[in-house]
């Protein structure tokens, strides 16, 4: 529809507010408390616009452009002399009692009051009065809390609570005094916090782990990434100075995580500055160890030579290098470096996706649900932001019943939250035990994953009966499944959400199969399943045997030198295996970014990139691959890419080495070759030779300073420019000003725009896509031919045995992750790794609340955990802290003896 | 002796209780009307004029036309008892002295309206009338006017008493909505109204005590009666809390045919000015209301009699005139600071912005700020510009109208006692110690006589 600003004529979507219209149109209107995600409250007044009646109203009438929807017609003006006193009036306003302290506040440079202040052209004021001052609250290691600049914009609560589901962060007092915070200090308890930093249009809440080696924005050298502490693989943006990874930003991708992230994603990068880095290449036989990369080269080139050599892939390697290790060692003795229980559910999860017979759902689409079932996956803890779209899902759905109901568009945040009230569209999570997301669901069930699996079949088979033949589900169990089947009937876009961690195959089957039977006729149903690690989905695709095949063949083959890529074993695989298999390889050469019990294990240990330092593509769960770019320079250090160490292995193995520089477009090529799965993966980004104009897209924004001091106590002339090569990305400040193609935008900034909001100028339109669409590309593609595929399979019901408990993993958001517990803030507020039984159980053991037990497997001892009572933990199962050291290389799924 | 409606048994011995309110002529209105059909009720209503004695005097019958009625959904009807402006105690005394007058009008009010459950919210500082009411419905449901299948009619309906914890804001509807839900008392926006979308997202409608009340002489006499009373749109009568230097402060029911001269001097209301002192400005309607200087309050710019009703209290808009409001009819004689009076209300308001959106919430805090300095002395004279400026930003710009009563009240101060402002920043010394006075705004009494 058209309607007119300030006297021009411009055409606009229907339903949108006069801000969204207004921004899409890339005019400039300052504002607060509207948030793209969270919509419109009106409680700044700083949007205000005048409306006109009719092209003859010359007086006009002053409203808040975020409150009011677009007309067919409408007369619009921003420029009107009374909007711009008002709007400038309100930053004086806000100004009364903010301290101003820009120079030492960590928001300065990147702060949405600065940029709307100057918006609004406020520049005197006329306040001469003491300010208002309050006592700031400790929150824990990862937000800081400076409450003097608060401009009382509320986005911090309704994020916090209404958006993300917490309960400990409130509005308090009233007036002048309004106060922001927890009810007393204390650590913040969701682990969706860390957005408070990006939300927050001013200082008052700010990473804390970036205070620790503050540097502003605009001294940031950015770079697009890719998060690696789970499958979901929420887009970010690496910040570095001084070769030091500085922060982690969110990088608006629609249809992944939008504007957030989770705490382990936003503040699990300090791995890559750990002390316990592996910076030097180093063969240990010798006397010094630290070798050169001349002679490690050629260290390792005999010893390839020699015999046998096995490649061991990794879940958290990107797909460059896992390929480049498989082309080194050759396919059949490529494997994927994890459990062959593990490897067969994800082999499990490729045939469902590439069946094409359900949709693999991004989170965008999550979050538009109208139902959703979760069986066997405590998403909150592994993979938190598929939970918070859950949340979404949840609570627009109920949202938009309502907005319906009585025409209130969606975004009137105010009205929708009144309507909805407590209601809550529809969410069933089938779980081995409780998770916070319970909190919201509307049917939360805890069993054996063998029992969710059956409630599974038969919800699949109460929707189409007749396609699963079983008589002897239970009266109850057949009714529980009436009702989740027939709320799920009701919905248009259902979305059925499972995962590996329970490591039970009849569990993700019969998800699959409750998909299958609900995706008929009008109702489009999408299916999702969380995976353990951020490549796990792709090195599945890959195809290849996992770790126990590996192990077999060396035995009875012998004499073999294994490749280790990025990989501790030793958290996959039961420490006697793991043992096993290098007592009986000849010679272990080991490429990792950390120290851990594996690399403890090489003779050779070359030193591996992490994100931060190299380029690659991951595979997130979705099936979605996407491209993560270097964003610290390499000047010194042997640290590289573990593909480029492959490659460069390879060239000296088949004396190809014709002096050509080695790209990941290269290795991608190939790859799409070799491996037609891979078909397209080199357009996931632009080329590493792509310009604008013929210039590079910079990584540092136009006003980084100090490029020419900041090596001046080493040579006053300044150095030449880290060039990579690997990427569209140069390391400098000069280049292509304008947008850059969506996947290789290093940072959100405009003119007038220097915070994170700036991101409105980089999509289509609010909340939309990306200029020239989201980043990523989909390897699953949607078949109209799809391949039938149901597995009717199924288990027996869960039987409690008198001395072996079925071992389960226990997922925590923020301590499970086996880089991001590198974080000191994280590790701190990871669980004691503890274990959860019934009192059933705990009875049967002879044993109680608080005991010390410890788990044996398989001849193995694990340390002792103490026991807690659970009422939710099914008898005969015992729940143990997963991810954490203490738990490494447990045998998931499998059923253990415990000793007292 | 004019019409009363309300207080004409307020003397009776014992009326608070309901054997005497019972023989006094008391739920005659119920019984009359669980014999009506509830439109014909609200018709009624409608027909009698009665305007909603909150403060906006919107008519009642109409806003009870408005209530959405969705097929099974239930509605409710929510009494406004926060009465926090200050100046205004009018249905303090209708609830202490005649609870059961307030219940039966309640009862009837539900029953039109179809709410099976109604609400007292009241305000936290009154602490004491809770149980005055509690009595009152317990009495009156012993006697079968509450509870199930009220006197045979079919019709079920209780009454709970809600105490507030002492906001002003509470007393906005919206804001009183959210209060009664349990949570922060900030108003919403609108839409959705109450009447679609109200408390716990069910149809609601929000009265005044007093208009509540009032619904019983309106059944009782009839709608078009009870609109014979009164002038113009100002229909039946309306209760004052007159207060300041008078010598009879107190509640007073008028029928809105008298004259604010004869208001304020006559003996049956507020018997003049006590120490022979001369006046100097009224408040006519609560504390958000424009004050008056005298010479306007008795004369119209026109030169007309100023009348103690809704049309003739705003005549010549806020350039000359006032509102009816809340019925809180303040009075400064000469010896009042006209400056310390503004002030006073600044911080009133300052503190009870519940703090949701800029302009009240910093405006109240700045004006407050400085009317401080400039009644300390410490004043400039661009400060009364920019207490303009700043109350005129405020105006029509916030999300509920707790922003214009923050803003009426500095601009009417301005407007007429802009010379009490400027002496106050030219005598800095002697502002301290001594009063601007009287002035030219001579007492219109003495120009009458
Ligand atoms: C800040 C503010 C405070 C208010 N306080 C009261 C109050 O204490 N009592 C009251 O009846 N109405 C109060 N109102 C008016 C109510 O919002 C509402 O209009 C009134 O209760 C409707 O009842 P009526 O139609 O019977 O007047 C207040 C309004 C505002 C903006
Ligand atoms: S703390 Fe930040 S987000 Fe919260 S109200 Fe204040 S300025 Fe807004
Ligand atoms: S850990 Fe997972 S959910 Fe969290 S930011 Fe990283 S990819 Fe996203
Ligand atoms: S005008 Fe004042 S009281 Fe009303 S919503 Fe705004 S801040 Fe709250
Ligand atoms: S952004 Fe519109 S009122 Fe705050």
């Amino acid at each position: 529809m058209f309607i007119h600003i300030d006297n021009k004529t411009y055409t606009v979507k229907a339903g949108k507010n006069l801000l969204e219209a207004c921004l899409t149109l890339d005019l400039d209107l300052p504002y607060f408390c509207w948030h793209p995600a969270m919509g419109s409250v009106g409680a700044c007044r700083q949007c205000a616009v005048k409306v006109y009646k009719d092209e003859n109203d010359m007086k006009g009438r002053l409203v808040m452009s975020c409150m009011e929807t677009v007309t067919e017609g409408l007369r619009l003006s921003i420029e009107d002399k009374t909007a711009k006193a008002f709007r400038e009036q309100v930053i004086e306003w806000l100004m009364t009692n903010h301290p101003h302290d820009c120079p030492v506040c960590d928001e300065g440079g990147a702060c949405h009051l600065q940029d709307m202040t100057v918006m609004t052209g406020h520049d005197y004021r006329r306040y001469n009065y003491k300010k208002r001052t309050y006592t700031n609250q400790y929150l824990g290691p990862l937000i800081n809390h400076e409450m003097n600049r608060c401009i009382q914009c509320y986005r911090c609560v309704r994020y916090y609570r209404d958006y993300a589901g917490g309960d400990d962060l409130n509005v308090f007092a009233a007036h002048n005094h309004v106060y922001f915070g927890r009810e007393k200090d204390g650590v913040l308890q969701s682990p969706f916090s860390g957005n408070l930093s990006e939300v927050c249009p001013t200082g008052v809440f700010t990473d804390k782990t970036l205070k620790e080696h503050y540097t502003r924005k605009w001294d940031l050298t950015m770079a697009p990434s890719v998060c690696n502490h789970c499958s979901v693989g929420c887009n970010t943006i690496a910040a570095e100075r001084y070769g030091q990874l500085r922060c982690m930003l969110n990088r608006y991708n629609g249809d992944v995580n939008g504007y957030f992230l989770c705490d382990r994603g936003r503040f699990g990068y300090e791995f890559v500055n750990s002390e316990n880095r592996i910076k030097q290449a180093l063969i240990r036989s010798r006397t010094n160890e630290a070798a050169t990369e001349s002679e490690i080269m050629e260290h390792v080139q005999s010893l390839i030579s020699m015999s046998k050599v096995v490649g061991i892939g990794s879940p958290r390697a990107s797909l460059e290098s896992n390929f480049a290790l498989m082309q080194l060692v050759g396919k059949e003795n490529f494997y994927q470096g994890i459990s062959e229980d593990e490897a067969h559910l994800n082999r499990l999860v490729v045939e469902m996706l590439r069946s094409g017979c359900v949709h693999s759902v991004s989170l965008k689409e999550i979050e538009q649900a109208d139902a959703v079932l979760i069986i066997g996956e405590d998403i909150w803890n592994t993979a938190p932001m598929m939970a918070l779209a859950v949340r979404q899902a949840v609570v627009k759905t109920a949202a938009s019943q309502a907005s319906q109901e009585i025409k209130i568009p969606v975004w009137l945040d105010s009205a929708i939250k009144e309507l909805a009230q407590e209601e809550k569209g529809f969410l069933a999570t089938l779980t081995i035990a409780t998770s916070p997301i319970d909190d919201i669901a509307t049917h939360s069930w805890h069993a054996a994953p063998d029992d969710l699996a059956r409630l599974g079949f038969a919800i699949a088979s109460y929707l189409q009966p007749g396609k699963i033949v079983n008589t002897d589900f239970s009266e109850a169990l057949l009714d529980k499944a009436k009702k989740i089947g027939d709320a799920l009937k009701k919905a248009k876009n259902p979305v059925v959400i499972t995962g590996t961690s329970c490591y039970n195959d009849n569990v993700i089957k019969a998800a699959f199969d409750v998909a299958v039977a609900l995706n008929t006729g009008e109702r489009k149903t999408s299916f999702s399943c969380v995976m353990t690690e951020c490549n796990s989905m792709g090195l599945a695709m890959m195809g290849s045997p996992s770790f126990s095949v590996a192990n077999e063949n060396i035995k009875t083959n012998g004499h073999a030198t294994a490749v280790i890529l990025e990989n501790d074993v030793y958290k996959h695989i039961p420490s006697a295996n793991a043992d096993e298999f290098f007592n009986s390889c000849d010679h272990v050469i080991v490429l990792d970014a950390l120290h851990n019990a594996t690399t403890e294990k090489a003779q050779v240990l070359l030193p591996a990139a992490t994100f931060a330092d190299g380029d690659g593509t991951l595979v997130n769960n979705e099936g979605r691959a996407q491209r993560f770019f270097q964003v610290i320079p390499n000047t010194t250090s042997q640290v590289q890419e573990s593909w480029r160490w492959l490659k460069k292995l390879q060239t000296l193995k088949l004396h190809t080495l014709n002096g050509h520089a080695l790209h990941p477009d290269d290795l991608l090529r190939e790859m799409e070759t070799a491996l037609p799965q891979f078909e397209g993966i080199t357009n996931v980004s632009p080329k590493h030779d792509f310009t604008i104009h013929g210039e590079k897209i910079p990584r540092e924004p136009h006003r980084y300073s100090g490029r020419t001091a900041i090596l001046a106590n080493k040579n006053v002339s300044e150095p030449k420019p880290f060039n990579d090569g690997d990427s569209p990305l140069s390391f400098t400040m000069e280049g292509y000003k304008g947008t850059p193609p969506s996947g290789v935008v290093p940072f959100f900034w405009s003119p007038g725009w220097n915070s994170v909001q700036s991101v409105n100028k980089y999509q289509e339109e609010t909340n939309g896509a990306l200029r020239g669409g989201n980043p990523g590309l989909q390897l699953f593609k949607n078949k109209s031919d799809a391949r039938d595929l149901f597995f009717n399979d199924v288990p027996e019901s869960f039987v409690v045995a008198k001395d072996r408990w079925l071992l389960l993993p226990k997922y925590d958001a923020l301590g499970s992750g086996e880089l991001s517990s590198y974080t000191a803030a994280l590790k701190t507020l990871s669980p004691q790794p503890f274990a959860s039984m019934s009192t059933g159980s705990l009875q049967a053991l002879n044993a109680k609340d608080g005991d010390m037990l410890q788990i044996v497997d398989a001849g193995i001892m694990y340390g002792s955990l103490p026991v807690k009572a659970d009422e939710n933990v099914c008898d005969g199962v015992v729940l143990v802290t997963a991810g954490l050291r203490e738990s490494m290389g447990m045998s998931w799924g499998t059923r253990v003896q415990i000793k007292k | 002796m004019g019409v009363k409606l309300l207080l004409d048994k307020a003397h009776v011995e014992g009326i608070r209780y309901y054997d005497v309110y019972r023989r006094e002529g008391g739920y005659r209105s119920v019984e009359k009307a669980l014999k009506m059909s509830p439109a014909d009720i609200v018709e009624e209503v409608k027909k009698s004029g009665l305007r909603g004695r909150g403060g906006a005097g919107f008519p009642a019958g109409m806003k009870w036309s408005f209530i959405a009625k969705p097929e099974g959904v239930p509605r409710h009807l929510v009494c406004n008892a926060d009465e926090s402006e200050p100046g205004t105690f009018k249905d303090r005394y209708l609830m202490e002295f005649l609870p059961h007058l307030l219940i039966e009008g309640l009862i009837v009010a539900s029953f039109a309206l179809g709410s099976n459950a109604t609400y007292i919210y009241i305000r936290g500082e009154y602490a004491w009338i809770p149980d005055i009411l509690e009595q009152a419905i317990n009495e009156a449901k012993a006697n079968g006017w509450l509870g199930k299948n009220i006197q045979g009619s079919g019709f079920d309906c209780e009454i709970y008493v809600q105490r507030g914890a002492g906001a002003y804001i509470c007393g906005e509807e919206t804001a009183l909505i959210e209060s009664l839900e349990g949570k922060r008392g900030n108003p919403r926006i609108k839409p959705p109204f109450p009447a679609v979308k109200g408390v716990w997202d069910r149809p609601t409608v929000v009265n005044n005590v007093e208009t509540l009340a009032a619904v019983v002489p309106v059944i009782n006499m009839g709608g078009e009666a009870y609109s014979k009373i009164g002038v113009g749109k100002s229909t039946g009568t309306k209760l004052i809390s007159a207060c300041g230097n008078i010598n009879k402060p107190g509640v007073y029911e008028i029928d809105m045919t008298i004259s604010v001269e004869e208001f304020v001097y006559s003996d049956e209301y507020c018997g003049g000015i006590p120490n022979g002192k001369r006046l100097k400005a009224c408040i006519p309607g609560g504390s958000s209301v424009p004050i008056l200087p005298a010479n306007l309050l008795f004369k119209t710019a026109k030169g007309e009699q100023r009348m103690m009703n809704y049309e003739s209290l705003s005549d010549g808009g806020f350039a000359t005139g006032s509102m009816m409001g809340s019925g809180g009819f303040i009075v400064l004689d000469e010896d009042q600071c006209v400056v310390k009076h503004t002030l006073t209300l600044a911080r009133f308001y300052r503190h009870e912005s519940c703090g949701q959106c800029s302009p009240c919430r910093e405006g109240t805090g700045w004006m407050e700020k400085i009317l401080k300095n400039i009644e300390t002395g410490k004043g400039k004279m661009t400060d009364i510009d920019l207490l303009w400026d700043i109350q005129r930003k405020i105006e029509g710009n916030t999300i509920c109208p707790l922003g214009d009563a923050a803003a009426w009240p500095v601009a009417a101060a301005i407007r007429h006692f802009r010379d009490e402002f400027e002496w106050h920043v030219n005598n800095p010394e002697l502002c301290l110690t001594q009063n601007f006075g009287l002035a030219h705004y001579a007492d219109a009494r003495e120009v009458v006589a």
